[in-house]
């Protein structure tokens, strides 16, 4: 029944699923672990239970996201080879290296302490289990750089050579090849998307419960520490968001056009359109509404700058402009809706009402998914951005695939939908069940969990695991 | 380095982390298959407890077979994928389920059911993918130009089938060795009652799976039955008889540890086995490792990490596997 459906547009749909949905994970477990391992080096320093709470509060919630991020990623690691076989094939004396380096210094250290991170604590005592937990943070940000060097690679290659087989392969020094001239950017720019993502979900749970009670302690807290980040990073944010822009302006010209639905060439300074409907067919934006001279001041900082437009390039390398221009409006709308966040909870602090202010509170409940569309909207913008190719200019998409039937693509694109759907919105529900649970003040320290038998502490979670081995 | 062969060396790092991702998914998929016959509550509890804070990091060694191969051996990795299509979806989808089921089963005790079901039936899954796509890869895969060149259900066939069941009982075998040493009272009492007939079950399959081996093509015939090499291939029916013989007889004396150790054994002693029926191929019979291996410059940048990194790997693992050494008991470890 699937046989008429053309196998490569279901490869593709496939990998922008699967990707799409592990990321979600990474982007709240990068910025989880980090956060747990401030929590928990507070509680050793200041010896404060309320951060030894915290702790393990935000601890069970990052079991389970963890968790799904594992089982998410192991599926990403088959995906090149069963969908993209071609581009396996070809990138893979390149690619390969980085990715078997992110599973051996990443992966395994995650995983190595992850255990130890989880049950631990009163086996091996509050030192080396805080040490486990940095191992496991440490884990994390080591993934991040790999995995980003690989995509980047592919967005800006460099350092490599073409041998007779047609496979790239690398030419020179590995550095060229890892520290390509986008990776960066990118780096930062995801890495600091992850605190954002975490720090206004943890903003939205702490407002949650202040909105109940604002003598919650723990809310408290974990409300003041969110804000502090969502204050200070969402600036940086900005500025490292325009920094990568300015560096894909430089090697991808045609992605930075289409997302600023840019047609035509602008000798005399280029405008920016705030909204329109873009048409690559008609080649031209509908309905514009645009400032004039912004869009250069924006990406030459200079409002008179030429800027060539999309119809300077031949039409194939064009990638799908209505997709790219709204997703990355929507990522930077909600970058600035984060600033406003940030300032706003700067404000109630000067004025002492951090904890008062009810609609500071709903605003940031509000926002606590904010950080993950935001993230995926920014994937959308880079990968799509960079379609028809994928390794850029070198490789096209069309020809990178495996030699696939439709009807076991669509059978398997159709079985992920229905898995991932069912097992992570479960996941996603224990999740917020979790969430909805007011952190408690009167939780015994870890080390003093007091023993229990197994099994019948199914709902508390982690901070009951210690005692069901215990 | 220059006259050191690094296809070999990495053939060999790849057969590793396959052998260790077998043994040590091998028992935490085991006690997955197993799962249905333990009884809800303590039972059950402590043999998922044995588990839980190992799975993850047995898991991983998946993931670098996986990622090793797409690096040092991009062709094999483009080659097999697409020829084993079906299984590879149904096995990831498997450990989909069977991963959440760690954290989920204790989230809200009403789904439990669902969740240990989820989590055996993904293991079962899990283990049947893996051993039928281990029967596909021996049975040949058709390639043409470099690339896999038949159709998305030629893996199937009756000895990919017969590899398949293979894999799923001598996974339940390591599993149930891994509760005996690892659980106390009625949960290793069963785990016992289960090694008897699990062992004698892997031993039928694996007999059932190296009497059609040489069967399918004249090349692993000739690899395992004729002089001189049959001198060396017989070492490993007569290790396999030693091992068995000390099998049982530690499950009779009630040893703990014994049986698992001869367990692992064994599955060492068929993968030997596998690699004298398949070296130097990497896809058999069609693709050697020298055809499918990456370039020298890719190999010994992977080397020189590795050298260092897969040691220290091993030892964290160990201290980890340490830290939660002992019963998992309903009151924990000991
Ligand atoms: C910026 C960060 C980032 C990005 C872009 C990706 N990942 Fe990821 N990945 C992580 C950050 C991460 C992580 C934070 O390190 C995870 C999340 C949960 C975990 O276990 O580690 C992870 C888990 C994870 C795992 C499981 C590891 C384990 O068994 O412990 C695999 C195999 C992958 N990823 C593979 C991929 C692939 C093939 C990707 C690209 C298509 C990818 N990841 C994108
Ligand atoms: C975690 C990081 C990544 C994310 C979030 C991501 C996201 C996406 C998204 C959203 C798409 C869909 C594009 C579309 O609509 O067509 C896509 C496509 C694709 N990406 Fe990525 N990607 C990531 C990393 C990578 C990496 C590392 C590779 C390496 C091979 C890659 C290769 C591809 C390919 C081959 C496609 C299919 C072509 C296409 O449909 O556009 N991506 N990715
Ligand atoms: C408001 C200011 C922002 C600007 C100007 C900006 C700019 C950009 C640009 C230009 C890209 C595409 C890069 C490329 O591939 O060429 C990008 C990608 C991305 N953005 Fe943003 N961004 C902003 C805010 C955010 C926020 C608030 C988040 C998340 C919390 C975010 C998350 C991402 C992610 C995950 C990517 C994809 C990875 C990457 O290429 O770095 N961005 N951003």
């Amino acid at each position: 029944m699937f046989a008429d459906l053309d196998p490569v547009i279901l490869a593709r749909a496939q990998f922008a699923f699967t990707v799409s949905f592990h990321f979600i994970f990474p982007a709240f477990s990068i910025g989880l672990a980090s956060y747990l391992m401030v929590l928990e080096g507070l509680w050793l320093r200041t010896g404060k239970g309320v951060y030894a709470n915290l702790y393990r509060y935000w601890l069970k919630i990052f079991a389970v996201a963890f968790g799904m991020g594992v089982v998410s990623g192991v599926v990403m690691s088959y995906q090149f080879g069963t969908n993209w076989s071609v581009f396996s094939t070809k990138a893979g004396p390149v690619i390969g290296p980085l990715m078997a380096y992110e599973v051996l210094t990443a992966f395994f250290l995650e995983a190595g302490f992850l255990g130890v991170m989880l049950f631990g604590i009163n086996k091996v005592g509050k030192g080396l289990h805080f040490f486990a937990t940095c191992m496991v943070a440490l884990g994390t940000m080591i993934s991040a750089t790999w995995i980003i060097s690989v995509n980047s690679w592919m967005q800006t290659p460099t350092g490599y050579a073409i041998n007779a087989k047609g496979q790239f392969v690398p030419a020179g020094s590995w550095l060229d090849i890892i520290f390509n001239p986008s990776f960066p950017f990118r780096l930062v720019h995801t890495v600091i998307a992850a605190y954002l993502t975490t720090a206004l979900v943890v903003g939205a749970v702490g407002a949650w419960h202040l909105l109940k009670n604002r003598q919650n302690l723990g809310a408290r807290t974990m409300f003041s520490m969110a804000m502090w980040m969502a204050a200070i990073v969402t600036p940086i944010q900005i500025f490292a968001g325009d920094a990568h822009g300015l560096n894909t302006l430089e090697h991808q010209p045609v992605k930075v056009l289409a997302m600023e639905g840019h047609y035509e060439a602008s000798p005399e300074g280029a405008s920016l359109i705030l909204f329109g409907l873009p048409s690559n067919e008609d080649e031209r934006v509908h309905y514009e509404l645009a400032v004039p001279r912004l869009g250069s001041l924006i990406l030459k900082h200079d409002p008179n700058a030429p800027l060539p437009g999309l119809k300077d390039y031949p039409k194939d390398r064009w990638p799908p402009t209505p997709i790219v221009f709204w997703s990355f409006r929507i990522m930077v709308g909600l970058g600035f809706a984060m600033l406003g966040l940030g300032l706003w909870s700067l404000l109630a602090r000067v004025r002492k009402k951090l904890y008062d202010w009810t609609w500071l509170h709903r605003a940031a409940v509000a926002m606590g998914p904010a950080g993950f569309v935001a993230v995926i909207a920014g994937w959308v913008t880079t990968e799509v951005g960079r379609q028809p190719f994928t390794v850029y200019g070198l490789l096209r998409t069309a020809e990178s695939h495996s030699p696939l039937a439709a009807p076991a693509v669509a059978a398997s694109l159709l079985a992920f939908i229905v898995v991932y759907f069912g097992a992570f919105g479960a996941g996603t529900m224990y999740v917020l069940k979790m969430m909805a649970k007011p952190p408690s003040a009167d939780e015994p320290e870890p080390a003093k969990v007091p023993q229990r038998a197994a099994g019948i502490t199914p709902a508390a979670g982690v901070a009951a695991a210690p005692q069901r081995r215990a | 380095m220059e006259h050191i062969d690094l296809t070999i060396v990495w053939a060999g790092i790849i057969g590793f982390a396959v052998c260790a991702y077998v043994v040590m998914d091998g028992f935490d998929l085991g006690i997955g298959i197993l799962f249905p016959i333990y009884s809800v509550g303590e039972e059950r509890d402590q043999a998922m407890n044995s588990i839980a804070p190992v799975w993850d990091g047995n898991e991983t060694w998946l993931v670098l077979g996986g990622g090793g191969l797409f690096a040092a051996f991009p062709l094999a990795y483009a080659i097999i994928l697409p020829a084993t299509y079906p299984l590879m979806i149904a096995m990831l989808l498997g450990l989909v389920f069977r991963g959440v089921a760690f954290e989920f089963r204790w989230r809200d005790p009403r789904h439990r059911p669902f969740w240990d079901m989820a989590f055996s039936l993904g293991s079962v899954v899990a283990a049947l993918a893996q051993g039928i796509t281990l029967g596909a890869i021996l049975q040949g895969i058709h390639v043409q130009n470099d690339a896999y060149a038949g159709g998305w259900l030629d893996w199937l066939s009756p000895f990919s089938l017969l590899t398949g069941v293979a894999v799923v009982i001598g996974y339940a075998l390591l599993g149930a060795t891994w509760l005996i040493w690892r659980t106390e009272y009625r949960s290793q009492q069963r785990a016992r009652h289960l090694a008897l007939p699990l062992g004698v079950a892997t031993l039928l399959a694996l007999a059932a799976v190296s009497l059609a081996t040489p069967f399918l093509a004249y090349d692993y015939w000739r690899r395992w039955f004729t002089m001189p090499g049959v001198l060396l291939t017989a070492q490993v029916p007569l290790l396999v008889l030693i091992c068995s013989a000390a099998f049982f007889w530690g499950l009779k004396r009630g040893y703990e540890r014994l049986p698992f150790l001869m367990a692992l054994a064994l599955f060492l002693l068929g993968f030997i086995g596998l690699g004298i029926s398949i070296f130097p191929y990497a896809v058999p019979r069609a693709v050697t490792i020298w055809d499918a291996a990456a370039p020298y410059q890719s190999q010994l940048f992977m080397l020189v990490g590795s050298v260092v990194i897969i040691p220290t790997i091993i030892a964290y693992t160990g201290w980890a596997y340490w830290v939660f050494r002992g019963k998992a008991g309903t009151h924990g470890y000991h």
